[in-house]
């Protein structure tokens, strides 16, 4: 690999990444309050994509939009992929994961309900839109805008990266420094004590299943314009995420960006060395060698939730 | 905190009692098919300091729980000022000014001291700077650590920070579970001296401790559990005379 292919791959890494970190936030936050590894994230992810998907194509005209009109188009891809996850989070954990609690279901019994979840889902997704990938209406003329080490990016790269950015930055002052995110990280940290501070655990579930579909349905709109929309596109994305999360160290959101970040890196990388049939190697491989050194991961300090 | 250090007193002779703030009624509470109070009678009157005492699982905990929503119990009835409150949860339950330190302290690890004391005031809408300020007048050692993780804390400190962070949600009531559990003698010592203080600032008291002569010679009144019922209660200083508390309590042969 010559420098400049490096420094192709290792940007094209970095835009990558920052998908696999926003999702891989969704998996982190419920992890963290609920230590439930919810499998049906990849299908809020890929309802977020059909969410930005159905809005432009109701609403965009034959032509290419430009300037502003690009603009307005790509914000209204973002939030209806994003309010579509958050929706399809929401009914998920109302419907499927609620009543488990009620009943002090065994943690076994949230894992397969998760699956069984994520199954319903995209076969459901499969039914309502068709199961061929479809194409996210064009917002813009996707040029090269940026160079970075000489490194090309597209319109649609930056768009990635930027949007990815400003939502980590925004998760990661609700979190830290709003009253909601001092509620989610009482509830991780110690439900009960929580509740006697006040905190209601059922809003505060609600509301962290909220907020990671709003970031991964958005993310499933950004993915969607780079590749296409379809009912299993949330498959790989979702299992490289999660594991992401697990690098990182899972109930840590600092760690599921980071982890996010090294997984994509590592996925471009390797496939600029090797070739695309390596993809998933690399990053898994990385994973599995990090774990063994560091078993809550590079950011956990301690799994689950005791002091 | 100019407030009512002429409430605190039990009055004497034929004064007339400060009201009940907290009555415990027939309670009943099981975990699964375990019985684990079997009809507990207990009440505490504005500004007293009342101690609950008992052997290991005695079901001092769970008195503590059920008052503070934290479990429902099976009959009997929990009364705020006469007003049942037993079935509301403890989420909604701190809104009626109880406050409960939870046995083993409960303190937020990855949170810092400020942190831990701002989620005491969660029930408001904004963290009453006075508050805090009385805490670390309380306890200036909580006041040098503000940025310190909770989990970080030596045992004693995170004692102190579960108390405060309690004070933070401007108790009645205040249910205490084994302040002294696993602290040096001189620790305990302060804390008993804090809860004192807290309690002459207008703040009622229900005191679990396995600590019997400490909690005795800073209560109105006590209560002696055992396995679940009520086997002894009165005066502080007459349960403190007694010979059955003294030998089973205070370690002494009767
Ligand atoms: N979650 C639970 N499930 C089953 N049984 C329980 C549970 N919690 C408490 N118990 C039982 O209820 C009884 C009373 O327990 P509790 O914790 O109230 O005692 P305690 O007086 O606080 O004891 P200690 O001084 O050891 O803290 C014990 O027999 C205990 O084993
Ligand atoms: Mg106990």
């Amino acid at each position: 690999m010559s420098l400049s292919e490096f420094w192709d791959f290792l940007v094209l890494g970095v835009v990558l990444g920052s998908l696999y970190a926003v999702i891989a936030i969704g998996y982190t936050l419920v992890y963290g309050v609920l230590q439930l590894l919810n499998f049906a994230h990849s299908e809020v992810f890929m309802f977020g994509g059909y969410g930005g998907l159905l809005a432009l194509t109701a609403l965009i005209p034959e032509s290419t939009p430009s300037g502003m009109g690009s603009v307005a188009y790509v914000l209204i891809g973002m939030l209806a992929g994003a309010a579509l996850g958050g929706a399809v989070a929401f009914g998920l954990e109302r419907v499927a994961y609620r009543p488990l609690r009620r009943h002090h279901a065994p943690r076994l019994v949230f894992l397969i309900t998760a699956i069984g979840a994520s199954f319903f889902l995209y076969n459901l997704a499969g039914k309502l839109f068709g199961r061929n990938p479809l194409p996210m209406p064009s917002m813009y003329e996707n040029k090269k805008v940026l160079s970075v080490f000489g490194a090309e990016l597209t319109i649609t790269q930056v768009l990635i990266l930027v949007s990815a950015v400003a939502m980590m930055v925004g998760l990661d002052y609700v979190v830290n420094r709003t009253k909601m995110g001092s509620g989610i990280r009482a509830v991780a940290q110690d439900p009960e004590v929580a509740s006697l501070m006040g905190v209601d655990i059922d809003k505060v579930v609600s509301r962290t299943f909220v907020l990671g579909g709003l970031l991964g349905g958005a993310a499933g709109f950004l993915f969607g314009t780079n590749s296409q929309v379809w009912y299993t596109m949330g498959f790989l994305p979702g299992i490289t995420a999660f594991a992401a999360a697990v690098l990182g160290g899972i109930g840590n959101v600092r760690g599921a960006m980071l982890g996010g970040l090294v997984l994509g890196v590592v996925e471009t990388m390797t496939v600029g060395l090797w070739g695309d049939d390596w993809r998933y190697v690399g990053a898994f491989v990385v994973l599995v060698l990090v774990l063994m050194v560091r078993p809550t991961g590079i950011l956990g300090e301690r799994v689950g939730r005791t002091a | 905190m100019s407030v009512t250090t002429d409430l605190k007193k039990e009055p004497q002779g034929g004064e007339p009692a400060a009201p009940v703030v907290l009555e415990l009624r027939d309670l009943r509470v099981f975990y699964g098919a375990i019985e684990a109070l079997k009809g507990v009678n207990l009440t505490v009157r504005r500004g007293e300091v009342v101690a609950l005492l008992g052997a290991n699982g005695a079901g001092k905990t769970t008195t503590l729980r059920t008052a503070s929503g934290m479990i429902a119990p099976r009959e009997g009835q929990v009364l705020l000022h006469g007003e049942r409150i037993d079935g509301i949860k403890s989420h909604d339950l701190v809104r009626f000014g109880i406050g409960h330190v939870p046995e083993g302290r409960g303190v937020f690890p990855r949170m810092t001291v400020r942190e831990n004391l701002q989620m005491g005031a969660y029930r408001f809408k904004s963290v009453d700077k006075a508050d805090m300020d009385r805490v670390f007048t309380l306890f200036p050692r909580l006041g040098e650590r503000k940025s310190q993780l909770g989990g970080t804390l030596s045992g004693g400190e995170q004692q102190m920070l579960a108390i405060g962070r309690a004070l933070m949600g401007k108790p009645e009531v205040l249910l205490l579970d084994e302040p002294s559990m696993g602290l040096a003698p001189l620790i305990v010592q302060q804390i008993f001296e804090i809860v004192k203080e807290i309690n002459e600032q207008g703040t009622t008291v229900l005191l679990v401790e396995q600590n019997a002569a400490q909690a005795l010679r800073m209560a109105d009144r006590g209560y002696v559990l055992e396995t679940g019922a009520v086997a002894m209660e009165g005066e502080a200083s007459e349960l403190l005379s007694d010979p059955r508390v003294r030998a089973a309590y205070l370690g002494e042969g009767a």
